[in-house]
């Protein structure tokens, strides 16, 4: 027992940990054993938590996790004698019992795990499977998001998600589907998935549906590590790699302004831009700059265009809403959905007037359970001074808030205004 | 103060995601955190799914205790505790009743 270690074990170690050993396991194992794989991490996840709960925290988790997901590994290689249809070198390291445990003792390397996890997401954007599948798939299996976050980023249930998942699964197995790292020709014509992947799981990061907490830092790195990744391999270093590099950049560079120790929000209008890490705006000025092409540009181009844009205003009344309006104009051309439809009423509201902000967000259909549609609605609302209808607004956002530090945040904007209206 | 045993049955996790396998696991350490302050930890150990059953007169050897995960015991604590009622107090903070966790309190027998 180690007294001390009680609740030391680091955040999401588990979520982390269960991508890294899937990745790794499905490359040694063979594409074709993810759902092998899988029931290995599963299985090691369960022995973890049944004995640490009662034993405590070993001395080095990770370690732990891998020597218990070696040893399983191993017995599985024994009693599926698992046919080699993947790389002859691994095959002839896993078939004498003399090499077996020093071939699978090379795959937990630090550089091999690193190496296996992007691998690993091309061979998930399978060509093959339905394009929203392998999504779904990619960010169960190696970004260990849950089924509620991945239900929550496309805005749909769960009941879809599993759905998706299932077929994929169903997929893999029916058409026989080797899942491997594609060669190299075949890395672009799967990167329009992977940068997907990454963008959303960047989003779930950012804006967290998890209740208790709005910034989960580790998702946001961890989508910055895999697309840093990306653009250092001349294969997969395309303007859109970079494009949605520099958009995560600018997103992240806001991070630490964005909430307060206590973890309630900051609007980007009352943020102290001072807090905003510039080498981080910097980066994401170096990566917009150098994503030009000869072709059209990419939604993550706009994006990073319009969080730019952001990030060269020095106070919220310099932002220059009118090239904002535009670029959400050429967004929503580009990917029309109520979100991108409401960000453009925002964007309209402040570059022509509050009144011509709440025209453009009548307009919207399907947010009527969004809690930041009622929110904007409620600020427009205020700045035309019609106070009692922005409360109004504020409640409806109110009770549609999921996590409590939203609802904080609309809570205290009816307080504001109650008190207006007194004072 | 008596010595009583904990038994722990079910609380399954398979269910659940990392992240959540994660902060389930949280609870146990805080709680067992408690348990140690309070000086009542003795001991706890974790046992391993599956084993072997050996009954009867013939000794006939079958697999695993139970079939059923619901009923198989993952381990147990020993603890202190004034009486029955005081123990089985402290056993309603096990976090596993939401996993449909089973506690069984039991007092240990003193041998003198």
């Amino acid at each position: 027992m180690h007294d001390s270690q009680v609740n030391q074990l680091i955040d999401h170690l588990f979520r982390h940990e269960a991508g890294k050993m899937a990745a790794v396991l499905t490359r040694l194992l063979g594409f074709h054993s993810l759902e092998l794989a899988e029931d290995i991490v599963q299985d090691t996840l369960l022995k973890a938590v049944s004995t640490w709960k009662i034993k405590g925290v070993p001395e080095n988790p990770p370690a732990w996790l891998y020597t218990v997901a070696k040893r399983k590994a191993i017995d599985a290689i024994r009693k599926h004698q698992l046919q080699a249809q993947h790389n002859q070198q691994i095959h002839q390291g896993l078939r004498s019992e003399w090499t077996l445990s020093s071939t699978v003792d090379d795959f937990f390397t630090k550089e091999e795990i690193e190496d296996s996890q992007l691998r690993m997401i091309f061979a998930c954007c399978h060509p093959a499977i339905p394009y929203e599948s392998q999504i779904a798939l990619t960010l169960k299996t190696l970004c260990g998001l849950s089924i509620a976050e991945i239900a929550s980023s496309f805005l749909t249930s769960q009941e879809v998600i599993n759905k998706r998942l299932y077929r994929a699964r169903e997929k893999i197995r029916e058409a026989r589907i080797v899942l491997e790292a594609p060669a190299l020709a075949a890395l672009p014509g799967r990167l329009e998935a992977v940068l997907h992947v990454l963008y959303l799981l960047f989003n779930e990061g950012y804006n967290s549906s998890h209740p208790d907490q709005l910034i989960r830092h580790d998702l946001c790195e961890e989508a910055i590590r895999l697309c840093v990744l990306l653009t250092r391999n001349p294969t997969t270093d395309t303007p859109d790699a970079r494009a949605l590099l520099a958009l995560l950049c600018f997103q992240a560079s806001r991070e630490d302004a964005r909430t307060r120790p206590d973890g309630s929000i900051v609007l980007l209008k009352d943020q102290d831009r001072s807090q905003w890490n510039t080498a981080l705006i910097e980066r994401g000025k170096y990566y917009l700059e150098t994503s030009t092409s000869d072709g059209a540009p990419s939604t993550y181009h706009i994006e990073a265009a319009i969080a730019g844009s952001h990030s060269r205003a020095r106070t919220f009344e310099e932002t220059d809403w009118k090239s904002i309006a535009m670029l959400y104009n050429l967004l929503y051309q580009m990917k029309p959905g109520p979100i991108v439809a409401l960000n453009r009423a925002i964007a309209f509201g402040y570059s022509e007037s509050p009144t011509a902000g709440l025209n453009a967000l009548r307009k919207i259909t399907g947010l009527n359970d969004h809690y930041l549609y009622h929110a904007a609605m409620g600020d427009f609302h205020a700045l035309n001074g019609n106070e009692s209808e922005a409360f109004h607004c504020y409640q409806s956002a109110e009770q549609r808030a999921v996590s409590p530090v939203q609802k904080k945040l609309l809570a205290m904007k009816q307080f504001e205004l109650s008190s207006r209206v007194r004072g | 103060m008596e010595k009583y045993m904990f038994l722990f049955l079910g609380g399954d996790t398979s269910h659940l995601s990392p992240e959540k396998q994660q902060a389930h696991m949280e609870k146990w350490f805080e709680w067992v955190e408690k348990l140690k302050n309070e000086q009542r930890y003795v001991a706890g150990e974790a046992l391993m799914p599956g084993g072997k059953t050996v009954a009867g007169a013939k000794k006939v050897v079958t697999d695993g205790p139970y079939a059923e995960s619901k009923e198989l015991v993952g381990g147990f604590f020993v603890i202190l505790a004034k009486d029955i009622d005081e123990a089985t107090m402290i056993a309603k903070d096990c976090p596993d009743y939401v996993l449909d966790g089973i506690v069984e309190v039991r007092e240990v027998i003193k041998f003198d």
